[in-house]
C-alpha cells in the first residue's frame, strides 16, 4: 500500500534525460507547464504529448511507472472529469437526464481537463524520476540564488527542501516496518468505521513521531560534528554547468510555448 | 514429530514488474517443530526478515504455502489474523514500537486486539512482566521513561502476553550491552521452559545459537542450503565461511589446532567439550612423554 506512494523516487540510470542539467529540466517542466495550458485543440494538445511522449522514451522510465504514479490521484481525475462532463452547458445538448446534461462541449472540456492533468503529474514525475532530489535542490537553488539579494535565505530553504525529500523514502520504510510490527501484535488498520480506523492510527503515529523526532536530533547533531553552519562560504562538490544539449532542449521546449501561443490564434479547435 | 510451522516451496519477489525487482525467497522448505529452540544465522539480506515475515501471515507469499499445525494460514482471512496470535513476532529493535501512554497499557495491546476479557489480559501481563522480569512498579511508568533495555523487554512481553504458541525474535539481543543481552536471553529461555513454546530466533551470534539452539537452520541467497544440529552445522565450517558467516571462536580454536595436527575434534562448539577434549588430549601426550 505504502509502496505505491512514489513520490520524489528517483529512478537512476544513464539517458540524456538524467544527464541534462537539473536547472535545464526545473526551467523546462515550468515551459511545459505554460505550453500545457495554453494549449487548445488537438493540434496544440498533440504536439505537447508528442513532446512528452519523446522525453519518456529517451529517458527509458516505462510509461507503466508514469502511470502508477497517477494512483493516488486517480480520485481527482475522475472528479474534475465528472464536473466537467455535466456542469458545461455550451455547445449542442447530446444526451439530457433530469436536470444533468452532456453537451460536445461538456465532453471536450471533460476530456481535456482530464488529459491535461495527466500530462502535467507525467511531466513533473518524469523530472523526479530522472534527478536524484540531491541535484534537483541543487540547481533550485542555483536558479532561485538571484532571490538572495532580498534577502531571502535561499540556501537553507534548498537544504531543508533536500533533507524533507531525502528522509520520504525512509519515513515511508519506517511506516512500514511500525505497522507490520503493530500488526503482529494483532492491530486491524483495514477494518472498522471511520472512527475504528483513526483510533488505530494511534499505535502507528506515536512511534512514527518519536522516531522522526530522535531523527532529526541525530541529523543536526552529524550535521554540527561535521562543522555544517548554513550556505556563507559553503562550496559544492559537483559545480553545474550547461552543455550544449541543455540548450538545445530548452529551446526545444521555448520554441513548444511559441507555438501554443502561435497555434491559439491559428487554430483553436 | 510432525512440525507445529513449516514452509512448502515458499517464494517471495519483491516489487514484481519495477526496475527494483528483487526474488527473496526461492522455493524454501522450512520446518519448525512443536517446543524446539531454533536458531536462523544468515548474513544481512539473506532472506532472513522476509522469511519470519511470512511465517505469521505479514507477508502473504507470491507462491507456495505457509502452513500452522498443517493448516494453510492463507485460507481465508479470518485464519491469517489467528495466525498473528498464535505465532508471536518480535521484530528488531522492537523498543521503537512501544506507543501507550504506560508500559501496562502497551503490554495490554496484543491481548486486548485478541478480544480477551478484563481479568485475563491483567493476568496476561503480568505474567509476562514477570517472564521479561519487569517488576510492578515499571507497569505504571511512561514506556518513553525506561532505559534502552528495559524498553526493549517491554516490547517483548508486548508479544509474550499473547501466550503464542510459536515465538519468533528478530536478533533480540542488537544493541544491547553484555549483562542485557544475557537477560533478555534468560528471560526467553524460562518462556520457553515454561510454556514449551516453540522459540524460533534470529542471531548473528555464533556463539549464542551453539549454547542455545537445538537446531540451525543458514539462510543464503534466498535458500536453505544447510540445516541440522548445531554440530552438524559448525562442522561445515568452510562452506559458512564463504556464505559470509563462522563459526563459533571456539571452534575456530579447534578447527586451527586440527590443520596444526593435533588429534582433536574440529567440530567442538561448547566450553564443556572443550575442556574434555583438551584434558583427554593433555592426558595422552602426558603418556606418551
Amino acid at each position: 500500500m505504502l509502496k505505491d506512494i512514489t513520490l520524489g523516487q528517483y529512478f537512476p540510470g544513464d539517458s540524456l534525460v538524467h544527464r541534462l542539467d537539473p536547472r535545464t529540466k526545473l526551467i523546462c517542466v515550468v515551459l511545459y507547464i505554460v505550453a500545457l495550458f495554453t494549449a487548445k485543440g488537438f493540434i496544440a494538445y498533440g504536439l505537447v504529448f508528442l513532446m512528452l511522449a519523446t522525453a519518456v522514451k529517451v529517458s527509458g522510465v516505462g510509461a507503466k511507472a508514469l502511470l502508477r504514479g497517477m494512483r493516488p490521484v486517480l480520485f481527482i481525475l475522475i472528479f474534475t472529469g465528472i464536473l466537467n462532463l455535466f456542469y458545461t452547458t455550451t455547445g449542442t445538448v447530446l444526451v439530457k437526464v433530469g436536470f444533468l446534461q452532456i453537451t460536445t462541449g461538456g465532453l471536450s472540456n471533460a476530456f481535456f481537463m482530464v488529459v491535461r492533468i495527466m500530462m502535467l503529474i507525467s511531466g513533473t514525475f518524469l523530472m523526479t524520476y530522472t534527478t536524484s532530489p540531491i541535484s534537483l535542490t541543487d540547481g533550485l537553488e542555483m536558479l532561485l540564488n538571484p532571490l538572495k539579494k532580498l534577502k531571502v535565505p535561499v540556501h537553507d530553504l534548498a537544504m531543508m527542501m533536500s533533507i524533507a525529500l531525502r528522509f520520504i523514502p525512509t519515513l515511508i520504510e519506517e511506516t512500514d516496518k511500525i505497522m507490520s510490527a503493530q500488526k503482529a501484535r494483532g492491530a486491524d488498520f483495514e477494518s472498522g468505521s471511520v472512527i475504528d480506523k483513526a483510533k488505530a492510527m494511534v499505535p502507528l503515529m506515536v512511534p512514527l513521531f518519536v522516531s522522526a523526532f530522535r531523527r532529526a536530533d541525530e541529523l543536526a547533531t552529524a550535521m554540527e560534528c561535521r562543522c555544517y553552519h548554513g550556505g556563507e562560504g559553503c562550496t559544492r562538490l559537483h559545480q553545474l554547468h550547461y552543455q550544449r544539449c541543455d540548450w538545445l532542449v530548452m529551446g526545444l521546449f521555448g520554441v513548444l510555448v511559441a507555438a501554443m501561443f502561435v497555434l491559439r490564434r491559428v487554430a483553436p479547435f | 514429530m510432525d512440525p507445529i510451522l513449516e514452509t512448502k516451496d515458499l517464494c517471495c519477489t519483491y516489487s514484481i514488474g519495477t526496475p527494483f525487482e528483487h526474488v527473496a525467497l526461492d522455493h524454501v522448505n522450512f520446518k519448525a517443530y512443536p517446543g524446539e529452540y531454533l536458531g536462523i544465522i544468515g548474513h544481512t539480506g539473506s532472506g532472513k526478515s522476509t522469511l519470519i515475515q511470512h511465517l505469521n501471515g505479514l507477508l502473504k507469499p507470491t507462491g507456495g504455502q505457509v502452513l500452522l499445525h498443517g493448516k494453510d494460514i492463507w485460507a481465508d482471512s479470518k485464519t491469517t489474523r489467528q495466525t498473528r496470535f498464535k505465532v508471536g513476532l518480535v521484530f528488531q529493535y522492537p523498543e521503537y514500537q512501544l506507543f501507550e501512554e504506560t508500559v501496562y497499557q502497551d503490554i495490554a495491546f496484543g491481548p486486548k486486539n485478541m478480544k480477551l476479557n478484563k481479568d485475563e489480559i491483567d493476568r496476561r501481563v503480568h505474567q509476562a512482566a514477570y517472564f521479561v522480569g519487569l517488576t510492578d512498579d515499571i507497569l505504571d511508568k511512561s514506556p518513553f521513561e525506561l532505559s534502552g533495555g528495559q524498553k526493549r523487554r517491554a516490547a517483548i512481553a508486548g508479544v509474550i502476553a499473547m501466550e503464542p504458541e510459536v515465538l519468533i525474535l528478530d536478533e533480540p539481543t542488537a544493541g544491547l550491552d553484555p549483562q542485557g543481552r544475557e537477560a533478555i536471553l534468560g528471560n526467553i529461555q524460562s518462556f520457553h521452559d515454561a510454556r514449551n513454546a516453540t522459540i524460533i530466533i534470529v542471531s548473528h551470534s555464533m556463539e549464542d545459537m551453539a549454547r542455545l539452539a537445538d537446531r540451525i537452520v543458514v539462510i543464503n541467497d534466498g535458500k536453505i542450503p544447510l540445516e541440522g544440529t548445531p554440530r552438524q552445522v559448525f562442522a561445515q565450517g568452510d562452506r559458512l565461511r564463504d556464505m559470509g558467516l563462522n563459526t563459533p571462536q571456539l571452534t575456530q580454536v579447534f578447527h586451527r589446532l586440527r590443520e596444526m595436527g593435533l588429534p582433536v575434534d574440529g567440530s567442538v562448539y561448547t566450553m564443556e567439550e572443550a575442556k574434555a577434549a583438551l584434558l583427554a588430549l593433555y592426558r595422552e601426550g602426558g603418556q606418551e612423554c
